[in-house]
C-alpha cells in the first residue's frame, strides 16, 4: 500500500521540479551575469552595494546598446553569507546558465560555492572575499577578486619595515583574535622568509586586560627595533602609550584595525609616528568620484561597503566580454589577465592566481594627529 | 636582574589595583555572604566620573594636582552614592530571601549599569588623561619605577593600612566585625545592622572608584566594559586569599598580580589568564578556603 501511495506522488514532484526551474526568457540573446551574496540578514550591508553597482553598470551598458549587440541581464541570488545557502545559490545560477558571477561576498560562502561554478566553467569575480587561500591554493582557477587578500597587508608591512625603515629585530604581538592573529602569523612567515630580519618575540596579549606593563617590559628587554602588532586599536593604543611612557622609542607598525581615528584620539601624543597599513585611498580617482555620484543620483545615499570593489569587478567582466566578443570561459579567463580595465580602483588586470594587480594596501603614518598616506 | 625587578614592580602595581577592588568584594561577602557582581561596574563608574570631572576642570583652566584631587574626591563620593543606592535597591529587599536571589539581582545590576553607561555615554573607547602631575621627586625616581606605578602602590598601601586600622580600633570597625561574625547576635547587642551594611557598601565602592581612577590614568583609556575584566580578576583575588578575609584579599590580589606578571614575563603572555586561574585552582586544591580563609564549618 505504502509503495503505491509514494508512486502516486512522483508525477507531482516531477511537475514541481520542472516548474521550479528558472526560465531562460530571452534565450541566448542576452548575456547573463549572476550576482550572489548576502542581501538579507546581518551582513546584508556588505552585499547590497554590489547589487547596486551591478545594476548601475548594466543600465549604462544596455543604454549604449549592450555588448556586441547583446544586452546584459542580472540574476540575483541571496545567500546571507551562509556557506550552505551559497551552494544552493550557485546551483541555481549554474542551471540558469549565467556566463559570469560577481560574488560571493564572504570568504566562507565563496569557498563553498566555487566548486559548483568551476565544474560549469563559469568565471567568478568577488569584490570582497579576502581569504588568502582562495587564490594562493590554485584550486580555483575560475576565481578572481578585486580586493587584496589578507596576507597582502602583512607582506606590505614586512617589506616596508625591512626595506624602507631598514629594521632588523622585530617583536610580533597580536590580540589572539582571528584577524589579529592571522595578520601576525603572515607577518611572522614573511619575516622568516626575508632572512635578513630576526623575530625576537612572538606573543599574544589578552584583549581588555587591566594592564599591559608586563608585555611592554618584555618588548623592552627583547631589544626589538620595532613592534609589528596584529589586532584592533584599543589594545594597540594601550601598548603604545605604555611604551612611550617608559621612554621606549621602538617603532610601532600595525594593520588596518589600527588605522582608525579613534586610535589617535585615545593614544594622543603617543600615536605620533605610528605606522599602519590601510586600503589604498582611491576616493580621489575621477572614476571613483563618478561611481559614487551615480549611486547618489540613483539611490540618494552614500554607497556602502565594497561598492567600488564591486563596481570594478563588474567593469572588468564587461571589458573582458567586450574584448573577446564571446562568453567562452577560456577566452574570458585570458582576457581578464591580458587587458587592463580602467576602474574606480585604478587600472587593473588579474595575475595568474586571480588577484587584481595594483589593488591593495598603502602604508600610513600618524603625523600631527592624522594618518597620512606614504607614497 | 633588572628584568626581574621590572616584572616585580608590574606585578605589584597590578596587585595593588586588584586589591583595591577585591577589598569591596570581600567586605560585602564577609558581612552579607553575598557576591556583589555589580562591584566591577562601580569601579568603571568611578573612572567615568573622574574623566568627566577632569575634562570639565581642564576646560576651566585648572591644572596639576588640583584636578586629580577634585576629580578623585567627586568620583569617590559619586561611586559611594552608587554603591549605597545599589544595596538599597537591589539587595536590601532580598535580605531574607534564599542566597540565590541576591546573587541574580547582583548580576542583573551589573548588566544594567554597564548598559546604562554605554547608552548614556558611549560604547567607544575614550582617552583618559594622565591625572598624575609631573613632579621633581617622581622624575628623580623614574629610572627605578614609573610615576603612575609609584602612585598606585603608594595609594593602595595607605588605603589598606587605614582600612585595617579602622576595622581594628574604631567603634564602627568593631560593629562591622561583629556583624560579620553573627548578624543576629550583633543585632541583639544593639548594633545597627542596616547602617553597618550601608557603610560597608560605601567603603567598598569608594575603594573601587579609587582603583578605577588610578588604573585608568595608568592605562590611558576607558570604556563601559572595563569593569567586567577587572571585577572578575579582583573576585578571583578575593577567593584566592579567602573570601571574607580582608588581609586575605590583599594577599590574594598581590599573589595574582605577581603570578600574571611573572607568567607573562618568563613564559608567555598568551597564557596570562591561564596562569592566574591555574594558580587559583592550585591554591584551592590545597586550601579550599583560600590562603587566609576561615574554614566554612565555623560560619555555620
Amino acid at each position: 500500500m505504502k509503495k503505491i501511495k509514494l508512486l502516486q506522488w512522483i508525477p507531482i514532484i516531477v511537475l514541481f521540479i520542472a516548474f521550479g526551474q528558472p526560465h531562460p526568457v530571452f534565450g541566448q540573446e542576452t548575456i547573463k551575469i549572476g550576482i550572489a551574496g548576502a542581501h538579507t540578514g546581518d551582513l546584508a550591508s556588505y552585499g547590497l552595494p554590489t547589487v547596486r553597482a551591478a545594476e548601475l553598470i548594466v543600465k549604462k551598458v544596455n543604454n549604449q546598446g549592450g555588448i556586441s549587440g547583446k544586452k546584459l541581464q542580472l540574476m540575483i541570488q541571496d545567500e546571507a553569507c551562509k556557506p550552505e545557502l551559497a551552494t544552493n545559490a550557485a546551483t541555481k545560477l549554474v542551471s540558469a546558465k549565467v556566463h559570469a558571477v560577481i560574488g560571493h561576498i564572504c570568504s566562507g560562502a565563496t569557498k563553498a560555492a566555487l566548486r559548483t561554478y568551476q565544474d560549469a566553467n563559469i568565471i567568478v569575480v568577488s569584490p570582497s572575499a579576502t581569504s588568502p587561500e582562495l587564490t594562493i591554493s590554485g584550486r580555483y582557477p575560475n576565481f578572481h577578486r578585486t580586493i587584496a587578500p589578507d596576507d597582502a597587508q602583512a607582506k606590505l608591512v614586512v617589506d616596508f619595515a625591512i626595506q624602507k625603515l631598514k629594521l632588523k629585530n622585530f617583536a610580533v604581538i597580536h590580540d589572539k583574535g582571528d584577524y589579529g592573529k592571522g595578520f601576525a602569523e603572515f607577518a611572522k612567515k614573511f619575516l622568516e622568509e626575508s632572512r635578513s630580519a630576526k623575530i625576537v618575540l612572538y606573543e599574544g596579549i589578552t584583549p581588555g586586560a587591566v594592564d599591559y606593563s608586563a608585555i611592554v617590559q618584555k618588548i623592552k628587554y627583547s631589544r626589538a627595533d620595532a613592534v609589528i602588532y596584529g589586532g584592533y586599536h584599543p589594545e594597540a593604543a594601550s601598548v603604545v602609550q605604555l611604551m612611550r611612557k617608559r621612554g621606549m622609542k621602538t617603532v610601532f607598525i600595525s594593520d588596518d584595525g589600527v588605522k582608525d581615528q579613534t586610535f589617535i584620539k585615545v593614544a594622543a601624543a603617543s600615536a605620533e609616528g605610528v605606522y599602519a597599513s590601510g586600503p589604498k585611498d582611491t576616493t580621489k580617482n575621477p572614476l571613483a568620484v563618478n561611481a559614487i555620484a551615480e549611486h547618489q543620483k540613483a539611490y540618494g545615499t552614500e554607497p556602502g561597503a565594497f561598492y567600488l570593489n564591486a563596481y570594478s569587478a563588474m567593469l572588468s567582466v564587461v571589458n573582458a566580454l567586450a574584448k573577446t566578443k564571446s562568453t567562452d570561459y577560456k577566452a574570458m579567463r585570458k582576457a581578464l589577465r591580458t587587458y587592463a580595465t580602467d576602474t574606480p580602483l585604478g587600472k587593473i588586470k588579474f595575475n595568474e592566481q586571480g588577484d587584481a594587480i595594483g589593488v591593495g594596501f598603502s602604508m600610513y603614518q600618524v603625523r600631527k594627529g592624522a594618518y597620512v598616506e606614504l607614497k | 636582574m633588572n628584568f626581574f625587578w621590572d616584572l616585580f614592580l608590574g606585578g605589584l602595581t597590578r596587585g595593588s589595583i586588584y586589591a583595591l577592588i577585591a577589598l569591596g568584594y570581600t567586605m560585602v561577602y564577609g558581612i552579607l555572604q553575598l557576591i556583589n557582581f555589580a562591584h566591577g561596574e562601580i569601579y568603571m563608574i568611578g573612572a567615568f566620573t573622574a574623566l568627566i570631572v577632569a575634562s570639565v576642570l581642564t576646560m576651566k583652566g585648572m591644572t596639576g594636582l588640583s584636578v586629580l584631587m577634585v576629580a578623585g574626591v567627586v568620583a569617590v563620593l559619586y561611586s559611594a552614592a552608587y554603591g549605597f543606592t545599589v544595596e538599597k535597591i537591589a539587595y536590601k529587599p532580598l535580605r531574607q530571601a534564599s542566597r540565590l536571589s541576591p546573587l541574580i539581582s547582583a548580576i542583573g545590576m551589573s548588566i544594567f549599569l554597564q548598559n546604562y553607561v554605554m547608552l548614556a555615554q558611549t560604547s567607544d573607547f575614550l582617552p583618559f588623561p594622565n591625572l598624575i602631575p609631573p613632579s621633581d621627586f617622581l622624575d628623580s625616581i623614574s629610572h627605578l619605577i614609573g610615576p603612575s606605578d609609584f602612585i598606585i602602590i603608594l595609594t593602595s598601601t595607605i588605603v589598606m593600612i587605614s582600612l585595617s586600622l579602622l576595622l581594628k580600633f574604631t567603634k564602627m570597625g568593631k560593629a562591622m566585625r561583629a556583624t560579620a561574625q553573627d548578624q543576629q547576635m550583633a543585632l541583639l547587642a544593639g548594633v545597627n545592622i542596616n547602617r553597618v551594611i550601608s557603610i560597608t557598601f560605601i567603603i567598598g565602592s569608594s575603594l573601587a572608584a579609587l582603583g578605577g581612577i588610578l588604573i585608568a590614568s595608568h592605562v590611558g583609556r576607558i570604556n563601559f566594559y572595563i569593569g567586567f575584566n577587572a571585577g572578575i580578576k579582583a573576585f578571583t583575588a578575593a577567593v584566592l586569599g579567602g573570601i571574607g578575609s580582608i588581609p586575605g584579599a590583599m594577599l590574594g590580589a598581590l599573589a595574582l598580580g605577581m603570578a600574571e606578571s611573572f607568567g607573562t614575563g618568563y613564559i608567555s603572555s598568551d597564557y596570562e589568564s591561564v596562569f592566574a586561574f591555574a594558580f587559583l585552582i592550585l591554591i584551592l586544591i590545597f586550601k579550599p578556603d583560600g590562603i587566609l580563609g576561615r574554614s566554612s564549618q565555623q560560619k555555620v
